[in-house]
């Protein structure tokens, strides 16, 4: 039998930042390298957990790695996001986070007092998230490399039973379910980095979410076809994503997005969209129609999902893409953007 | 060009006058008042931000009366068909009944 | 938000795009062109062109200073910048601008000291921050953005800062405008006026349009009310035969402009005797340069400017959209070779230049989704 040579699509010849940024670029990436080179000839789409059966348990597997800066911010810090990034990764595959590993790259010459806040930080997530820290590994390089500290976790998880989610088995008439206000966490990290001089009274919203994940998929069963948590690349990238790996319009109704106010004033200001910004403490969720009311209602009567709203609903039209509408019949079309979000002044 | 947004000044800098603190929304930025030093906006006033800059004053009255106009619009068409149905339309006047923005 | 939520008010903006409907006399077609970049992404973030009826076309203007900017200018402030111990600080905008070799964020990623600021202001804080470097603020932007740059060079001046210099780049509108109305192949109706850099620039410098051109003028705000309003006064001029310049936006602009701003301008800056701009060759006396009082903090009289020159791909018909001529899909680049994330062209390099604003925002709708909302 013939070895198929697989075909590598990515042209480019260095990497560039906007390869990690969760954009365009980054796509190009995993579908042009690392999808043909290590996952052979595969036909579902990339998603960020991955499913495994041993012995006929179905587990979910994830893994992220954190790169922040500043590594401590108003709402939370770099061991905080490690911890509650890979439980939201597990938790919107519908899983239960049951134990992480983490990796640590320090960089020679920071401070222990640094480490051990984020030790501690990571210790209180994890006790938080109801997830075991079963091990992990350290690193220390040279001065001058990893800003302080780099930290990578790797969980596994127990999927939810009655959970059955993939782009395939989204269909127009589903409804589009955020569980709450979008761009606090980046934007916080923008304005805690300083160069924008920008105050404002601001938080990261990181989290787990799989309480709120857990209503839901109790709500709504098999109506929930599939979810995702909008980190880097913001609403905007997770939904193209969907849109492009399940062919149909996704078609959002832009009075019913939540944002903050300082959120929308910062983005006012520095000419961004709160479509594209990170956040880490929230998750998308399509549900079909005939289960949609009862689930909002679930994610509502949840602490910590009283603010999540219908956003929007799946449609034939436009293929493949994303479209915000307004009460005014205006629409325009939401794309990923190539890299991260930067800000302008024309 | 041209991404400018309106801010409260909240706060003027005692030590330099043409410094000040203006918030948009909760979000609070220094603000050079420089390019209004003809006439120096105080503590409370909407001005327009374009990069770290306060570009002019923003009038409340003038705000006000463009969304007079704009709630207007297509109903002094509508009174001024009525008028006409009595034959009182004057023939100088402007058919939509707007007046004269210079 | 007060003086943006009120003219983003849905039920106001339905009804000035009935007025508009009614006003549009359908033997007509108008063609009025928005001529600041920062309306064309307004129209397209605001999805307003789907109020309006089939013949009221909006064509787009070349009031976008990085798509004017030629990538040799690009590649001499990259150039100035490689010294070492030089800090580059430039606007957002400015990051993912392709010169010759490669984008500030690219020189970036190859160890340039590059720093997005928001203000120039905060570039002359670096400079104050960092004695041991020296700051290169690259400056662009229209007459809006000319007089924080100007009085940021005041202050440098004042304070005596020496490791701070500024890269000019900074282009004025009004000859733009006269290019487009001199171009042979135009034909416009009239014009939306650029509302922030008439608040420096007041709106006195349009008259000449109304007047020699016959072309009404209505100086717009930024929020869709205030555009669908400019909109609607420009119908009503033209309906009634009119041409003059009318201000739209009098909640911000003055009649006669910002005196201070015009002030600071003057001292600091003088016209060159030309420019060239990307897409529409050199015009005369359309960008300004540093004065030699101030050549201490002038990049070009205190350091050796390369004066790259880079002609674009014949290939690329950037010159006849910036004009209006021919609408972004019509170039046979757009969307294949040229794409935001690959621009080959001036117009797809910034997101309010009128290829990126379309390939972005609007090129994929289908033409039924005009009322999405309501299907």
């Amino acid at each position: 039998m013939a070895t198929i040579v697989p075909k590598i699509g990515f042209r480019e010849s260095q990497i560039e930042m906007a390869h990690g940024a969760g954009g365009i670029a980054s796509r190009r990436l995993v579908e042009g390298l690392f999808a043909p080179l290590l996952f052979g000839s595969y036909q579902r789409p990339l998603s960020d957990a991955a499913q495994i059966q041993i012995d006929g348990t179905r587990i979910a597997m994830s893994t992220d790695s954190f790169v922040v800066k500043p590594l401590r911010f108003p709402g939370g810090s770099i061991g905080g996001l490690a911890i509650n990034g890979t439980v939201n990764d597990l938790a919107v595959s519908g899983a239960r986070a049951e134990a992480i590993v983490v990796s640590f790259i320090l960089e020679a010459g920071l401070p222990t007092e640094i480490l051990e806040a984020e030790v501690r930080a990571m210790g209180l997530a994890a006790e938080k998230a109801g997830v075991r820290i079963a091990g992990g590994d350290t690193k220390v390089v040279e001065h001058g490399n990893a800003e302080g500290m780099y930290v990578t976790t790797t969980g596994i998880g127990r999927l939810l039973s009655g959970v059955e989610i993939s782009p395939q088995s989204v269909r127009p008439g589903d409804k589009v379910l955020l569980s709450g206000p979008i761009g606090d966490h980046g934007i916080t990290i923008l304005l805690a980095r300083g160069d924008l001089g920008l105050e404002a009274d601001l938080r990261s919203d990181t989290r787990s979410v799989f309480p709120l994940v857990q209503e839901l998929v109790r709500a709504a069963g098999a109506g929930v076809r599939w979810m995702r948590d909008p980190t880097r690349g913001g609403v905007a990238s997770s939904l193209n994503e969907l849109a492009r790996d399940c062919g149909l319009g996704i078609v959002l109704f832009e009075e019913q997005i939540p944002v903050r106010d300082s959120v929308r004033g910062a983005c006012e200001l520095l000419g961004l969209d709160p479509l594209h910004i990170a956040n880490e403490g929230q998750f998308l969720a399509i549900v079909s129609s005939e289960h949609a009311e009862t689930a909002l209602q679930a994610l509502r009567a949840t602490p910590g999902g009283e603010e999540a709203r219908m956003i929007g609903e799946v449609r034939e039209r436009p293929e493949s893409s994303v479209l915000v509408t307004t009460l005014y019949g205006g629409s325009r079309i939401v794309d990923m953007l190539v890299g991260d979000p930067l800000p302008r002044i024309c | 060009m041209c991404l400018a947004i309106p801010g409260k000044i909240i706060e003027i800098d005692s030590q330099h006058q043409q410094q000040a603190v203006v918030d948009v929304a909760g979000v609070r930025r220094k603000v050079d008042l420089g390019l209004l030093q003809d006439d120096p906006p105080v503590s409370g006033d909407w001005v327009l931000i374009h990069v770290g800059f306060a570009l002019s004053k923003i009038s409340e009255a003038d705000a006000a009366d463009q969304m007079r106009t704009l709630t207007m619009l297509g109903e002094a068409e509508a009174a001024m068909q009525e008028v006409r149905g009595y034959g009182l339309e004057s023939e100088d006047q402007d058919i939509s009944g707007q007046r004269r923005t210079t | 938000m007060k003086y943006v939520d009120e003219f983003r008010a849905p039920d106001l903006i339905s009804k000035a795009g009935e007025e508009i409907r009614k006003l549009a006399d359908s033997s007509r077609h108008y063609r009025i062109m928005e001529v600041c970049g920062g309306h064309t992404h307004a129209i397209y973030r605001f999805g307003l062109k789907d109020l309006l009826p089939s013949n009221v076309e909006l064509i787009h203007g070349p009031g976008c200073p990085v798509c004017v900017l030629p990538m040799g200018r690009i590649d001499d402030g990259l150039s100035l910048a490689a010294q070492p111990d030089f800090i580059l600080a430039a606007f957002g905008d400015m990051m993912r601008v392709p010169g010759t070799h490669g984008s500030p964020l690219e020189y970036k990623a190859r160890g340039m000291d590059v720093r997005i600021v928001y203000s120039p202001a905060d570039a002359l804080k670096l400079a104050r921050n960092n004695p041991a470097k020296h700051v290169m603020f690259f400056a662009i932007g229209f007459e809006t953005t000319a007089p924080s740059t100007a009085l940021t060079l005041v202050r440098a001046k004042t304070e005596g800062l020496h490791n701070f210099s500024v890269f000019c780049n900074h282009v004025t509108i009004i000859p733009a405008i006269r290019a487009i109305l001199d171009s042979p192949d135009m034909r416009l109706d009239g014009f939306v006026g650029p509302g922030h850099v008439s608040t420096v620039i007041g709106c006195r410098p349009y008259e000449w349009i109304a007047k020699n051109e016959g072309k009404p003028v209505v100086v717009s705000g930024f929020e869709p009310l205030d555009i669908l309003q400019s909109i609607v006064m420009l119908l009503r001029q033209l309906r009634n035969g009119e041409a003059r310049v009318e201000n739209q936006y009098k909640r911000v602009v003055p009649w006669e402009g910002n005196r201070a701003a015009l002030r600071a301008m003057a001292e600091v800056f003088e016209l060159r005797p030309y420019f060239e701009w990307r897409g529409l060759g050199f015009i005369s006396q359309s960008a300004l340069k540093i004065r030699s009082a101030y050549a201490e903090w002038d990049s070009e009289q205190r350091f050796t400017v390369p004066g790259v020159r880079v002609t674009d791909p014949k290939a690329a018909q950037c010159g006849e959209v910036l004009k209006g001529v021919l609408k972004p899909a019509q170039c046979k680049l757009f969307g294949r070779e040229c794409t935001p994330e690959q621009p080959v062209g001036a117009l797809m390099v910034s997101s309010e230049g009128s290829c990126a604003a379309y390939y972005n925002y609007e090129h994929r709708k289908p033409v039924t989704i005009a009322n999405a909302a309501t299907n």
